[in-house]
């Protein structure tokens, strides 16, 4: 029983709660064994806070007592270990935060709470969500549940892996450079980047500021907008979080794909694109037209510059964020005799190999002689880049493309190539420098059994279509009721 | 334009960063094959084109000017490596 209780779906598990049909504390101890027994052979968490989870479960079960319970109220959930946490040590998988335990909440964490959600623990990702693999973690690699030898995506990899080997009901991650889709896709579940601004990024430790979102990954797409629904809408604490309300998102599943205009961009297919997932997006898109979908051709013809420019833009923003870690307010301090020398112990030791690659880049392409070069050129193809989705968007309502060009690869395969690596994000990177939202939908497996996600784009604040396309095709094929055999 | 051993060094110090010659030699050479990829940005005519540093077109929000709680004095000690007096201690400076 407690382990049928953890394979449902975020929107089955709020029903049975609603109805009283299990109790909240029931539910967050099945998933606190589930997670005992069987995530050291995945390592999605790296902290599990059980006594938290319980305390949580309990008032929640008096909440439902009462009568007073949301539809989040005892649901069981894992944060990506970026999002601060009160009084919950928050790591950023680094050693330079392996002990750091935040005052206060992300606003994200505390609307989940006043929800009366249950933090299960925070799940493991690549150190300051650097990398497309979740091997860069201080806490070591997560695995994927189809495969063990398999990356399972990044950086949200513990997010993605913890909803797909149902150690949690849902998940939230964060995304800059398809940090939430790109793990989705590889884990078989579904992952939702919202539009940059839609979520409030208070309590986010920061990456890249111009491109970073907080999204859910979920096992169905009622429950990316169920989840949604609860962590969207303004903050006066996020400067850049939007004014415009935030609506019902549930309201836009249920709704006819008939005469709708599907845009499937002709970059996202071809060279490069493994044959396991070409033909897997094709049968999708051959769905969406069954479904009434008109599909259209569209080109979006800067998206071979997009993973340069992400990696200047990204990195820029990453060294000027990550000059705060100096050893003195929070976290790890390295030996030294003076103040220089600390801040350069604090932060050799403090981050990993990655961390300091980008943030060697970024200090470089910032530095002076260089910017214009670097930086400014980028910024100005990004413009290019979002100019391409707003005249694709006058001609379709939502775009249609892979997530990732290859199924999950094999931990250690791109390890020692950083720029393979960043390479394997090409069809999500663009999004964040558009600032538009997209999503990740099961569709379909490789020949090896690794599951394929498709990716559903749209324009600023296009989530209600997204959900609805995502939702339609989700109901008309059995991809994602498919589970690994973990 | 390649980076040369001795700029990566320099970039390192700029960053507070102390790295070894062996993660210098590596950085040089994942550094140059990195930033020969991003010069393909050199083909994109962009002389017309403004930069977009930001996709949101921000105006600086505004509030009323009132006081609120911020953050008490020893929580925001809690995390420090090192603290005396109600403050953070630091090696010294001078």
């Amino acid at each position: 029983m407690a382990e049928e209780l953890c394979r449902l779906s975020l929107s089955e598990v709020s029903s049975l709660l609603a109805r009283r049909r299990v109790s909240p504390v029931e539910l967050t101890e099945a998933y606190l064994h589930r997670i005992a027994a069987r995530d050291g052979d995945l390592n999605a968490y790296i902290t599990v806070d059980e006594a938290g989870a319980l305390a949580q479960a309990r008032e929640a079960e008096a909440r439902l007592a009462r009568g007073e319970g949301g539809p989040l109220t005892g649901a069981p959930l894992a944060l990506k270990d970026l999002l601060a946490t009160h009084g919950l040590r928050t790591t950023c998988a680094s050693r330079i935060l392996e002990n750091f335990v935040p005052p206060y909440d992300a606003t994200v964490c505390a609307r989940l709470r006043r929800e009366g959600a249950v933090f299960l623990g925070k799940v493991n990702m690549d150190e300051f969500a650097m990398g497309s693999s979740t091997e860069h973690s201080a806490f070591g690699p997560t695995r994927n549940p189809w495969n063990r030898e398999c990356i399972p995506g990044g950086s949200s990899g513990g997010s993605a892996a913890a909803v797909a080997a149902d150690l949690c009901a849902a998940a939230l991650g964060s995304d800059t450079g398809g940090s939430i889709r790109q793990p989705a896709s590889h884990c078989g579940v579904v992952g939702l980047k919202p539009t940059y601004g839609r979520v409030s990024r208070f309590g986010l430790v920061a990456y890249a500021s111009s491109l970073d979102q907080i999204g859910p990954l979920t096992k169905t797409v009622r429950d990316a907008a169920l989840l949604l629904n609860a962590i969207a809408g303004h903050d006066p604490r996020d400067s850049t979080s939007l004014l415009a309300p935030a609506p019902d998102y549930l309201a836009a599943l249920g709704r006819d794909l008939a005469g709708l205009k599907v845009g499937v961009p002709r970059e996202y297919f071809g060279e490069g694109v493994d044959p396991d997932v070409e033909a897997a997006v094709k049968a999708a898109l051959n769905t969406l037209a069954g479904l009434g979908a008109d599909l259209v051709e569209v080109s979006l013809p800067h998206t071979a510059y997009a993973v340069a420019v992400y990696y200047v833009v990204a990195m820029a923003e990453a060294s000027s964020n990550l000059a705060r870690y100096d050893g003195v307010k929070y976290g790890f301090r390295g030996p030294a005799g003076n103040l220089r020398e600390m801040y350069a112990q604090t932060r050799t030791r403090g981050f990993g190999e990655e961390v300091r690659r980008r943030i060697m880049l970024g200090t470089y392409t910032l530095s002076a002689g260089y910017y214009d070069a670097y930086y400014r050129k980028a910024s100005q193809v990004r413009t290019l880049i979002r100019r391409d989705f707003e005249a694709a968007f006058q001609r379709c309502a939502v775009l249609a493309a892979p997530v990732a060009p290859t199924p999950a690869f094999r931990l250690e395969e791109k390890l020692d190539d950083p720029l393979t690596m960043y390479l394997s994000d090409i069809f999500t990177i663009s999004v964040n420098l558009a600032g538009i939202p997209g999503i990740s939908v099961p569709c379909g497996f490789s020949a090896a059994g690794l599951p394929i996600g498709l990716q559903i784009l749209g324009p600023p604040l296009g989530e209600p279509q997204i959900f609805t396309v995502a939702h339609a095709f989700e109901q008309a094929t059995d991809h994602h009721r498919r589970r690994p055999e973990f | 334009m390649a980076l040369t051993r001795d700029e990566v060094a320099h970039v390192a110090e700029l960053a507070r960063l102390s790295l070894g010659p062996e993660e210098i030699d590596r950085f040089t050479r994942q550094l140059n094959d990195i930033l020969a990829y991003v010069r393909k940005l050199a083909e994109v005519d962009t002389r017309e084109t403004p930069p977009m540093a930001h996709v949101v077109p921000v105006a600086t929000p505004f509030r009323e000017d009132r006081v609120e709680a911020g953050l008490p004095r020893d929580l925001a000690l809690d995390n420090a490596p090192a603290r005396e007096e109600g403050a953070f201690v630091v090696p010294r400076v001078i």
